[in-house]
């Protein structure tokens, strides 16, 4: 990176833990904030209920992305689902099941298990067995999930991660069973197939909105607000990008 | 309650990673910066080793718990089990007592990589069957619109109007097209980046802890 662009990125990173102070202050946080709908996220929340109400278990696979990669992004989302999806479903006959492709993701899905359990008063419930490491290479990991989402008597299937277009193989699975889908990726060739193949899929940032929906905290409402703001800011910097470069001036 | 030690430490090894990118070059103490922070990561290549070492053994105990449960056990979980152990056994005595491991991991792609191709093919299949039934899923100007593009920039991108490249302001159209998608998906990991940006900052301000401690 050279000078400006580490200084573009200083400035970013600044302006956004600026504005997440900010809006994290009990006075602002209280302000009630309106998101727009999103049919899918509607539906996720329709069909945890109905697995908790008819004792369907809940599987959510976080995808595999190494938690030291660049793609982690994604997977602290998947494991704030898992935490928000344990705490709702631990009046359930059937616990939540978790899935990944990868060492580190499938410890920190075993722990926060553990932490949503005892946050929950009901740490007799956990079991480490249900946060599985499926498969360390991408086909394998697809093969190891199939299972679960066939024979587990699993009715909601939250995908959610870093996967590539394999993940339509167990999109089709979760169809094939009848059960809900809710799929989301940070990688553009998942998010195309996601499309095509299922029912309901997010695209784009709505992944990173996925823990406001479920109400995992202000802060995370915040977070929405900032992607806003930040938004503008980089529409800003490119439209002056683009006038500098078209007036010859280049760095 | 969780752990604030294990809090504490996350913060501050991610600060000081954080810093070790943002530092620019030439700035008084980058050189310490950046060598802390290649240090950290260091270490952290070294836990994700160790981390994938114990998430293979759960797997293993796993399947192993599978094959000896009471109520229903799981056959195919033999397989696995079977094909775990040989594959250890082999990889061992190979790295032991050969010069080098290439006829292990001749064995082992031999394997491993028509199985995956297999499963490509299967891919093929679903994507095909998908394609035809999105009008079934999604109703609308979107699905619309992604069928149009998708034709359109699978034929740009065959190269069968190639020969529209010799009439003059065809090819600058041509070239405008195929841009499109690139910055359609630039669009879409601006949005992922900045997503990605407030969860970093959520573990570094503590609000996220993806470890109960």
């Amino acid at each position: 990176m050279n000078m400006v662009q580490t200084l573009l990125g200083l400035i970013l990173v600044v302006l956004a833990a600026g504005l997440m102070l900010v809006l994290s202050l009990p006075r602002l946080r209280k302000a009630k904030r309106v998101f727009r709908t999103i049919p899918a996220l509607q539906g996720l929340r329709r069909s945890i209920g109905r697995s908790v109400e008819e004792g369907g278990r809940i599987h959510v696979s976080i995808g595999k992305a190494s938690i030291f990669s660049p793609t982690n992004a994604s997977a602290l989302v998947g494991l704030n689902t898992v935490d928000r999806i344990a705490q709702f479903s631990s009046v359930s006959d059937r616990p939540p099941v978790v899935t990944s492709g990868d060492g580190t993701l499938s410890i920190l899905s075993q722990d926060t298990l553990r932490g949503a359990y005892r946050a929950a008063n009901a740490l007799e419930q956990y079991d480490p067995e249900r946060g599985r490491l499926a498969g360390p290479t991408p086909f394998s990991y697809v093969a190891g999930t199939l299972p679960v989402i066939r024979s587990e008597r699993v009715s909601t299937n939250v995908l959610l991660g870093n996967f590539g277009p394999e993940v339509a193989l167990m999109v089709d699975a979760a169809d094939r069973q009848n059960a809900f889908a809710l799929a989301a990726s940070d990688a553009l060739a998942a998010q195309a197939v996601l499309y095509a193949t299922a029912k309901e899929s997010l695209i784009g940032e709505e992944l990173f909105a996925l823990p406001a929906y479920l109400q995992s905290g202000p802060v995370y409402q915040a977070s929405l607000t900032i992607q806003d703001v930040l938004r503008w800011v980089v529409v800003a910097l490119m439209i002056a990008g683009t006038v500098l470069a078209v007036l010859g001036i280049t760095f | 309650m969780r752990s604030p030690v294990a809090a504490a430490v996350a913060i501050a090894f991610g600060l000081v990673v954080l810093i070790g990118y943002l530092v620019p070059a030439g700035f008084p103490g980058a050189d310490i910066a950046y060598m802390v922070r290649s240090v950290l990561v260091g270490w952290a290549v070294i836990l994700a080793g160790v981390a994938a070492l114990v998430g293979v053994l759960s797997l293993f105990l796993t399947h192993l718990t599978r094959i000896t449960a009471k109520k229903n056990p799981d056959r195919y979980s033999i397989l696995v089990v079977a094909a775990f152990l040989f594959t250890v056994g082999l990889g061992i005595y190979e790295y032991e007592f050969q010069p080098s491991a290439a006829q292990f991991q001749k064995v082992v792609l031999a394997v491993q990589v028509p199985v995956e191709a297999a499963l490509m093919g299967l891919l093929v299949v679903t994507l095909t069957f998908a394609s035809v039934r999105l009008f079934q899923r999604r109703k609308g100007l979107m699905a619309g619109v992604f069928i149009a593009s998708a034709l359109v920039f699978l034929l740009i991108g065959s190269g069968l109007l190639a020969p529209l490249r010799q009439v003059g302001p065809l090819a600058a159209l041509l070239d405008f097209v195929q841009y499109l998608p690139v910055a359609g998906g630039r669009g879409i990991l601006i949005g992922i980046a900045l997503g990605s940006l407030t969860a970093g900052l959520r573990v570094l301000f503590g609000a996220d802890r993806p470890y109960s401690g």
